[in-house]
């Protein structure tokens, strides 16, 4: 080529280049400029999302929400807790497999990286209309830090996403819990102290004292087995690897009505030839690790050394322990709601359970008669357009299992459970909804999270080492069981799986650094899927 | 309530019939072997992962 010609070629490329950079920057600096002076002073559509917890479901929805939403939207999130905790390792908090400081880490400094704004303080009331002073909707929040301990604030939003997961019901049972005569691991705090608790009781056994030690539920509606499930085994796993397991009377008590149900009336897998339910495999593994169980029980009462409990059958029933760590029956936080001339409104936005009713079918029915569809779709609250819960917040239409009652009537039944996994995933396509609207580009909801349309993998830890340690792996599609599509099981064999291993094992570590990496906002926090 | 049997303490005693933990399978010594045996559980490891990831991919 003539070189001449080729120089001007080049220049002009370059200048090309060069007027496109400038052109970029101004751009980007126009905006930046253009949102500061303008939506920070109210005078264009700036709008703040409001979320209302920091747990699986309110994180997950908090950072996805700031990724996608511009500077000249907020994003605001209330929580008590100034920690976020990974709650499925507190499982292994509780054995002392881990420290509770390596299950949780600070808000404060994720939040200001990503320009979340944080207020440590729980919600108290929702007040969707505003007030008698201003028609936009707020919320009543109470202050938790040091610093503001007990000072009261309005924070108002625009749409609103209640992620207060559970309360920890432990007054439903008398004696039961930290403050009464059993133990938990719902929190790092609670299975601190039960990892100490379960160390003294191993010392006892190390000087040849036999021991008895329940593990499970202690209510008639707890839900969360897989919880309880987990602990009972690596509680065993502990004892084998102290060298004092032959000491140790381990016994499982749930309100399931079979082994295996975890509140989703169990799964049936496809293997070695024949289609077989969960209650084989954890009967089967509760066989080899020397474990009895007690299904079908409400316990009424926990004391020091007994547990009382009522069977479907309307017995009542008595056992001995010396340690007991039983899981307490969920119930909403306990949020309060008003119409702007102050009427309350609780029982319209809130079901009997204080979870947050949304798009779901809340119509009483027989089992016979629930159906993949009653489940929500949008997590967005009927009454108020701008509101949504997700994860352990929302209340479900009914239960999985069947519901099944003793002669005195007392419900003996798991009430559903809403894992990590779907946690996540509705938060995020809510969302992502949310920000969709913001953003202008919906005027509704579009994405669906339906737990009836959704699968879930969960692993659950059955004993930790890295050698020797094992985890059931478990895959799921759907949730909720389709008997319209899937007439046999209600749910897909292709994608509905099982196994124990060490491998399950490693994956479970593997997923508490990877959850904890994510949550905190780390490069390329979105690879994690939830 | 059921006895507290386990492979290997396979006695009359601890073995009732009629008890609960007489009639759930237990894994034989072999498959026991293989859920922590490393190559295997390194293999399982590798499809578990493309099974989880099966089901993420799916919704
Ligand atoms: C011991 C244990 C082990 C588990 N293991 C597993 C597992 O292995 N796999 C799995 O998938 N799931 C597991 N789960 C279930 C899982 O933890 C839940 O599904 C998940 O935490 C639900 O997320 P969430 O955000 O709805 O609730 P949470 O994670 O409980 O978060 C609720 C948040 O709301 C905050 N909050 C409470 N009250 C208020 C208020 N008034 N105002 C504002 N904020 C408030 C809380 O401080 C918290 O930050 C386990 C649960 C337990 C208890």
């Amino acid at each position: 080529m003539n070189p001449f010609l080729y120089r001007r070629i080049t220049t002009l490329c370059n200048c090309a280049l060069l007027c496109s950079l400038l052109l970029k920057f101004y751009t980007v600096a126009l905006d930046k400029i253009f949102q500061t002076c303008f939506n920070k002073s109210g005078l264009q559509n700036m709008a703040r999302l409001l979320i209302l917890g920091a747990g699986i479901a309110g994180q997950t929805a908090a950072l996805h929400a700031r990724k996608r939403l511009g500077r000249g939207h907020e994003v605001v999130v209330v929580s008590p807790n100034s920690k976020w905790n990974w709650i499925p390792s507190n499982i292994w908090v509780g054995t002392g497999y881990l420290k509770p400081e390596q299950v949780v880490f600070p808000l404060a400094p994720v939040y200001q990286k990503t320009g979340i704004i944080f207020h440590q303080a729980k919600a108290v009331s929702i007040h969707p209309e505003g007030d008698s002073g201003s028609a936009t909707p707020f919320v009543t929040i109470e202050h938790t830090s040091e610093s503001k301990s007990g000072q009261s604030e309005n924070v108002y939003y625009d749409y609103l996403i209640n992620a207060t997961g559970p309360k920890l019901n432990f007054s439903a049972t008398k004696g039961l819990g930290p403050d009464g005569n059993s133990l938990s691991v719902c929190t790092y705090l609670h299975a601190g102290e039960t990892a100490k608790a379960l160390q003294s009781l191993v010392q006892k056994m190390k000087k040849g004292e036999k021991q008895t030690l329940i593990i499970g539920t202690g209510h008639g509606n707890c839900t969360c087995q897989g919880a309880a499930f987990e602990y009972l085994f690596n509680v065993e796993h502990e004892l084998r690897r102290q060298e004092v397991r032959e000491k140790a009377k381990i016994i499982w008590i749930s309100n399931e009505q079979e082994l295996g149900d975890f509140g989703i009336g169990g799964m049936h897998i496809s293997r070695g030839g024949y289609i077989t339910h969960s209650k084989i495999f954890t009967e089967s593994l509760y066989t080899e690790r020397g474990i009895e169980w007690i299904t079908r029980a409400h316990v009424k009462e926990v004391t020091k050394n007994e547990i009382s409990y009522e069977t479907i059958e309307g017995e009542e029933k008595t056992v001995q322990h010396d340690f007991a760590m039983l899981l307490p029956p969920f119930s909403g936080v306990g949020l309060k709601a008003f119409r702007k001339d102050g009427t309350e409104i609780t029982t319209d936005l809130f079901a009997p359970n204080s979870f947050m009713k949304v798009d779901a079918d809340y119509s009483a029915k027989a089992y016979a008669d629930w159906r993949p569809e009653d489940w929500p779709k949008t997590y967005q609250s009927p009454l108020y357009k701008n509101i949504f819960a997700v994860g352990i917040a929302f209340a479900p239409p009914h239960a999985i299992s069947k519901p099944m009652f003793s002669p005195n009537k007392t419900p003996i039944f798991p009430t559903p459970p809403r894992t990590g996994m779907p946690s996540g995933v509705m938060a995020r396509q809510v969302a992502f909804n949310i920000t969709d609207m913001m953003n202008g580009k919906a005027e509704a909801p579009k994405r669906h999270a339906s737990m009836a349309n959704m699968g879930a993998a969960c692993i659950a830890s059955a004993g930790a080492n890295f050698f020797n340690g094992t985890a059931v792996s478990m895959t799921m599609f759907p949730i909720i069981p389709d008997f319209g599509k899937y007439p046999d099981t209600g749910r897909d064999l292709q994608y509905t799986s099982g196994e124990i291993g060490l491998a399950g094992h490693w994956i479970k570590h593997f997923l508490h650094y990877a959850f904890i990496y994510k949550a905190k906002a780390n490069p390329l926090w979105r690879v994690v899927p939830e | 309530m059921a006895g507290c049997a386990r492979i290997g303490e396979n006695t009359m005693e601890t073995r009732k019939p009629y008890e609960q933990t007489y009639y759930p399978p237990v894994p034989t010594k072999l498959t026991k072997f293989f859920r922590t045996n490393i190559f295997y559980q390194f293999f399982r490891f590798v499809v578990l992962n493309i099974k989880m990831l099966r089901m993420v991919r799916k919704h």
